[in-house]
């Protein structure tokens, strides 16, 4: 597998993943990954709800202990050095978990107590990480009336608090609007500027693709695929998409021949092509008539559904 | 980090709150003692007669280091079953301190300390207004501030250790109705447990609040020796103890999976 920053002399591995596992009752959540994670990446685990990222990412904050299988976080082992492993990360959860009869700046000053911080230097990093999260004017405001983007914010600024060297972010962007999203992504870039690690779990293919340099793509507790955004789409899917939706109930036509790949949606049809284009001049001179046809590029999706058989995003 | 430094941690927090929010808290706090001490003490009290039982003393004086007591496990009662839920659930504000250096222990041992912090506030403030109006008779009434505390976490303990295994609050009203309610009338807070039959006898010894209410009234009259005084501060920190570990336990499982 080509890798780009094999040769660029980052082998320091933030996170060391082997053959790991993760069992609730008789529920295997985690059925076996490894993972490295290097210092300075921007790394994903891409995949539906009920993949496993999110017990994935529990292990590696140091939060949930594993069922088998080797972790080794910041080169130390997560059982023996919880604490002192996560004084060092910074954790973005799913569900915001605010204290939101606080103040915006009292959840940032309290948080930065949890490690250790002196009471002094808590309120500095609260300033900066108010002017980094864009809250200064909410700063002495209760937490509970904001809305969700801010709330998003808050809760990574927070994480930031203690300048953890990884950081983790467990479906940052899920249940915001788009342009809430895409400010959001803007802060992520410029702490991955900084050099923070960051490690991401999202089920949006266009933020695994904005976002990552190298992810892995989950199912059902396992690693399908792993490599670069660019790297899988060219390994598992074709340069162009040309999407045909038909009438809903109508018989779809057997297109097999126009393309080198066919996929069949409930509601259309994904032709696989290098020229999308010209795929569907050929699909029109054969006489199908599409209700509505769009040309696009590959994307992570495609990947997704090609290993998988499944959409991300039901 | 060592588990005490770590454990203020999470007082601090709800100290934060509370410079925020001690005016909203005071009014209840002065509030509830008040209304009780008028009702039980003065209204209920000046119709009955004192008699040998209850030592001789005027209704409202017998009453009042107990109602110390009665308060408190009620306050504890509250402290340890919502407001627990909701930091697992609702607001998940324990699941954010566990991403800290803090392990789910001193999420707990926080929580405690602060528990235990507001029921002696609450307990002294109580003390100081039975004083104002006349329901106490000498400075060993300051004993049940402590006492009331003590009793108020021995209740409270394993109760949060309950708590913690809930997923739904339903069972909650089952306890107010059916422990802390019967707990608050017939633990010898109104009336002396003798005249109760022999046969409940054994399930009021069982409660924090007897033990409770026994060191605080014994010690304002001084009429309780010192074993018996004992034994019973050692029944409600066992139970305060057992609790803890139950509820570290449950701490543990539930946050770290």
């Amino acid at each position: 597998m080509s890798d780009p920053l094999a040769n660029v002399g980052w082998v320091d591995n933030l996170v060391e993943a082997k053959a790991l596992t993760k069992h609730f009752g008789t529920f295997e959540a985690v059925r076996g990954i490894d993972v490295e994670v290097r210092r300075g990446e921007a790394f994903g685990f891409l995949g539906p709800n009920g993949a496993g990222k999110s017990s994935t990412m529990r292990m590696i904050s140091c939060v949930s202990g594993r069922t088998g299988g080797d972790l080794k976080v910041l080169g130390m082992d997560p059982e023996r050095d919880g604490p002192k492993i996560r004084a060092r990360l910074g954790v973005v959860p799913q569900l915001d978990n605010l204290d939101t009869e606080l103040t915006v700046r009292q959840n940032l000053q309290i948080y930065g107590r949890y490690f250790g911080m002196s009471r002094q230097k808590c309120r500095e990093k609260a300033n900066e990480l108010l002017e980094f999260a864009q809250l200064t004017d909410r700063a002495d405001h209760e937490v509970e009336p904001l809305s969700g983007g801010m709330k998003r914010r808050l809760t990574i600024a927070r994480s930031l608090v203690n300048d953890p060297e990884l950081l983790l972010l467990d479906e940052p962007t899920t249940g915001l609007d788009p342009q809430a999203r895409h400010l959001l992504w803007d802060r992520l870039f410029r702490l991955k500027q900084d050099g923070v690690t960051l490690i991401i779990t999202t089920h949006y293919m266009d933020e695994a693709e904005q976002l990552c340099d190298r992810l892995v793509v989950m199912d059902g507790g396992r690693i399908a695929a792993e490599g670069s955004p660019g790297e899988l789409i060219s390994r598992y899917s074709t340069k162009e998409v040309l999407e045909l939706r038909f009438q809903p109930g109508a018989e779809k036509p057997d297109l097999d021949r126009f393309a080198e790949r066919v996929e069949v949606l409930p509601d259309r049809l994904l032709l696989y092509t290098q020229d999308g284009e010209h795929t569907l001049a050929k699909v029109h001179e054969h006489g199908v008539q599409p209700i509505q046809s769009l040309v696009r590029r590959s994307s992570l999706e495609d990947v997704f559904l090609r290993l998988t058989g499944r959409t991300l995003v039901d | 980090m060592q588990t005490l430094k770590a454990s203020w941690f999470g007082f601090e927090k709800h100290w934060t709150w509370y410079r925020r929010n001690w005016r909203a808290t005071v009014v209840s706090s002065f509030l509830s003692p008040l209304l009780f001490l008028l009702a039980l003490g003065l209204g209920f009290g000046s119709q009955v007669q004192s008699t040998a039982l209850i030592g001789g003393v005027p209704y409202l004086q017998y009453l009042a280091p107990a109602l110390v007591v009665i308060t408190a496990v009620q306050g504890a009662t509250f402290e340890s079953t919502y407001a627990i839920m909701s930091s697992f659930l609702w607001q998940k504000t324990y699941i954010g301190m566990v991403a800290t250096p803090i392990t789910p222990a001193q999420v707990l041992y926080g929580q405690v300390l602060w528990n235990g912090s507001q029921l002696f506030v609450r307990s002294a403030v109580f003390v100081v207004i039975a004083a104002v109006l006349g329901a106490t008779t000498s400075p060993a009434v300051l004993w049940s501030i402590p006492f009331a505390t003590l009793a108020g976490l021995a209740f409270s303990c394993p109760l949060i250790a309950y708590s913690a295994t809930l997923d739904k609050p339903d069972s909650f009203n089952t306890i107010f109705r059916f422990v802390l309610m019967p707990m608050t009338l017939f633990t010898g807070a109104f009336f002396p447990v003798s005249q109760l039959p022999d046969w409940l006898l054994p399930l009021i010894w069982l409660t924090p609040a007897w033990h409770g209410i026994e060191l605080a009234r014994g010690t304002a009259f001084g009429t309780l020796g010192f074993l018996p005084a004992l034994g019973h501060s050692a029944y409600l920190v066992a139970m305060a103890a057992v609790g803890l570990v139950f509820a570290a336990r449950f701490f543990h499982r539930r946050l770290a999976v």
